[in-house]
């Protein structure tokens, strides 16, 4: 029964969270002078209004999951791994490189698809490692580590889009040359959407479901995570765990990035990473890192992306609204987080 | 290069370093007092966006730079609120808000992107203008460029000359102990951070209005630097002289990456914008080496005449946060 009182109590503060986000948004849009009605009204139109908006929010929703279950491997040892941003951006581009390799050779492409995901997988794993070796060897913090990464590795990606990967005849913004149909995961009949990216999506979900709540492993990184000091006293290599963790971690982000390329693009553009990384650090967040609640909240979020494309062209606002929509919900929700604990005097 | 050009080199730096090293003392306040404002790097671009807006519709630049400070002593209070009362993570909130800060900043600055606003112009001190060498050196720029400079000695005469400085160095190494001396730590925690967060939100009006003048959203220029402003807090040891000597190294090699641009034209100017950021990483790693585990078990290896010489060094390089940084203050 207290039990019971105490998860209504929690959803009761969640939803004021969400009812100040709301309001915060309200306001901000009257003070700009527009019609906070006609907005909420748009975005749920743009949301579901037709049969390609819908699939299009799993084409978000596929890459919101896989890098939140990553994230939550790390969020569990502890860290914060900011820079998931360009782990997913080294995915995308080792994904890119290893399908450039063989367009001209008799490989299957069925095959090359296949090793690309993997390459990029291993390219996200490797610039997960760095911020691991820098924190774990070098002292440094995690977040500036990754920050920085994340900026080499958008520019080593704009570099090659405008340099060695760069169209025939011009480079521009627009991206690498599109690969030949074969060389990208079949989508359904008319959409853009592929099977593949929500089959990797769930399984994903279920590999980090039970990875963190029934394995060795995840009990050993929730006590790295808790505190670092009896961890290591109870034996637990912990810096060994960090770089697994990293590892791990940049493994999802990787795959992400591989397949916004063979799924999504076809072909690699300079905002491959579309800031689906920070997106799953909110979204960890915000479901306060548990997995069971990774795809709802994600399918929330992509939808909100997916509806934020219609508020230019319809209301001449910028996109960006969207994204003080998902931010401010995070905030609020983890504020009012802080007010229940000081309410009911808890730890 | 002639000694002119060096001069002007120089002269230049010191303008262009200001808004960094104006923010990062801000920061360095922020933490001092235990709290760290990650928020940083959306604040500024908000409190640039929000200061160009108010300079555009006012007219007057004073305006602008009031309504950059206000935005930053804002979020700060935020991060305040939340930290400190609320007991939420710092870092979480931060990093929420360096987000959500940026995407309001773009959602709210598209309509007047492009927009011409007041630009600050130099003025010159007389008299003292024309000292040679050091007239040109420090005394033909902006006034906030004055500002910044008299704000290095400022701030470090406060917090290592005088009775309150000392108790901000207490809040933020042991604030139990503050307590008991009748520091009121709550409230000075909330004090030092919205100050801090208000000098902060100096420096983005400081770019669109005088350094990167003009308002371009996405494009203009901004994203990136207030994690560099959080690194060369750490670099600079939460001590305002070395954070002004990080900031300066890091206009200088700036400027130095500018003048590459134009000789090396065959380097894409993208890699060249990115440069600092693995800068950025190499000078953390520098400060921070020295209080690796590995690198204490080589150094008790060597002998002893050696390893005091080397510990010398480091304890001269490395830099040490203060102890309480980012953990909430209970009353026993």
């Amino acid at each position: 029964m207290e039990k019971v009182k105490q998860q209504g109590l929690s959803i009761l503060f969640q939803v004021g969270g969400l009812i100040l986000a709301l309001l915060f948004v309200t306001l901000i849009l009257v003070v700009i002078d527009t019609n906070p009605l006609d907005v909420f009204r748009l975005i749920w139109e743009g949301a579901t209004g037709s049969m390609t908006r819908i699939t299009n929010i799993f084409v978000v929703w596929a890459p919101l999951v896989l890098v939140t279950c990553g994230l939550l491997v790390t969020f569990t040892a502890g860290l914060w791994n900011i820079g998931i941003e360009g782990q997913i951006t080294l995915g995308a581009i080792f994904a890119t490189g290893i399908i450039r390799m063989f367009l001209d050779t008799s490989v299957p492409p069925a095959f090359v698809i296949l090793i690309s995901i993997m390459g990029g997988m291993v390219g996200g794993a490797i610039w997960a490692a760095l911020p691991g070796i820098l924190k774990t060897y070098g002292g440094v913090n995690e977040i500036f580590g990754g920050l920085g990464l994340n900026f080499i590795a958008t520019a080593l990606n704009i570099g090659l889009i405008f340099g060695a990967w760069s169209r025939p005849g011009v480079a521009s913004m627009s991206g690498t040359e599109p690969f030949p149909p074969a060389y990208a995961l079949p989508t359904l009949p008319s959409y853009n959407l592929s099977w593949y990216s929500i089959i990797l999506a769930v399984i994903s979900l279920v590999i980090i479901f039970f990875l963190l709540q029934g394995t060795h492993l995840g009990l050993r990184l929730k006590a790295i995570g808790k505190r670092m000091k009896s961890a290591y006293r109870l034996g637990i290599p912990t810096r060994k765990y960090m770089m697994l963790s990293f590892i791990i971690c940049g493994l999802f982000a990787g795959l992400t990035g591989a397949l916004q390329v063979v799924a999504v693009y076809h072909r690699l553009i300079p905002s491959i990473s579309s800031g689906y990384g920070y997106l799953g650090l909110m979204i960890a967040m915000l479901i306060n890192y548990q997995a069971i609640w990774i795809a709802p909240i994600a399918l929330f979020f992509a939808a909100l992306n997916i509806s934020g494309i219609q508020l230019p062209i319809v209301l001449k606002l910028d996109s960006s609204l969207t994204g003080v929509l998902q931010g401010s919900l995070v905030l609020f929700i983890l504020l009012m987080q802080g007010v229940k604990q000081r309410v009911l005097g808890k730890k | 290069m002639s000694g002119e050009m060096i001069l002007l080199g120089l002269a230049g730096i010191i303008e262009a370093g200001a808004p960094i090293l104006i923010a990062a003392i801000g920061e360095t306040l922020s933490e001092r007092a235990g709290v760290t404002n990650l928020s940083l790097n959306g604040l500024i671009i908000l409190s640039g966006m929000m200061g160009f807006w108010a300079a555009l519709t006012t007219d007057s630049i004073v305006l602008g730079f009031l309504a950059g400070m206000l935005v930053g002593a804002l979020v700060a209070a935020i991060v305040a609120f939340s930290s400190i009362t609320l007991k939420q993570s710092q870092v979480a909130v931060g990093f929420i808000l360096a987000i959500t800060c940026a995407d309001l900043a773009y959602f709210l600055g598209n309509p007047i992107m492009g927009a011409q606003a007041p630009i600050m112009f130099a003025s010159p001190i007389p008299l003292l203008r024309d000292i040679p060498i050091i007239g040109t050196l420090f005394f033909q720029h902006s006034v906030m460029t004055y500002f910044s400079l008299v704000l290095i000695g400022l701030s470090w005469f406060w917090i290592s000359k005088t009775r309150p400085g000392l108790m901000l160095r207490g809040i933020g190494e042991q604030p139990a102990a503050a307590y008991v001396r009748g520091a009121n730590v709550i409230r000075l925690r909330y004090i030092y951070t919205i100050l801090g967060g208000a000098l902060v939100g100096l420096a983005g009006p400081l770019y669109t209005l005088s350094v990167k003048a003009g308002w371009k959203g996405t494009i203009t220029g901004l994203d990136g630097i207030g994690w560099i402003v959080l690194a060369i807090t750490i670099f600079g040891g939460w001590d305002p002289i070395r954070v002004a000597f990080g900031a300066y190294l890091f206009a200088f090699l700036q400027w130095l990456g500018l003048i590459l641009q134009s000789t090396l034209t065959f380097i894409p100017s993208q890699v060249l914008q990115v440069a600092p950021f693995p800068l950025m990483i190499l000078a953390l790693l520098f400060v921070n080496l020295g209080n690796t585990e590995w690198v204490e078990r080589i150094l008790a290896r060597l002998p002893d005449k050696l390893r005091i010489q080397i510990k010398k060094i480091i304890r001269a390089t490395q830099s040490r946060p203060p102890a309480a940084l980012g953990t909430p203050f209970e009353k026993e």
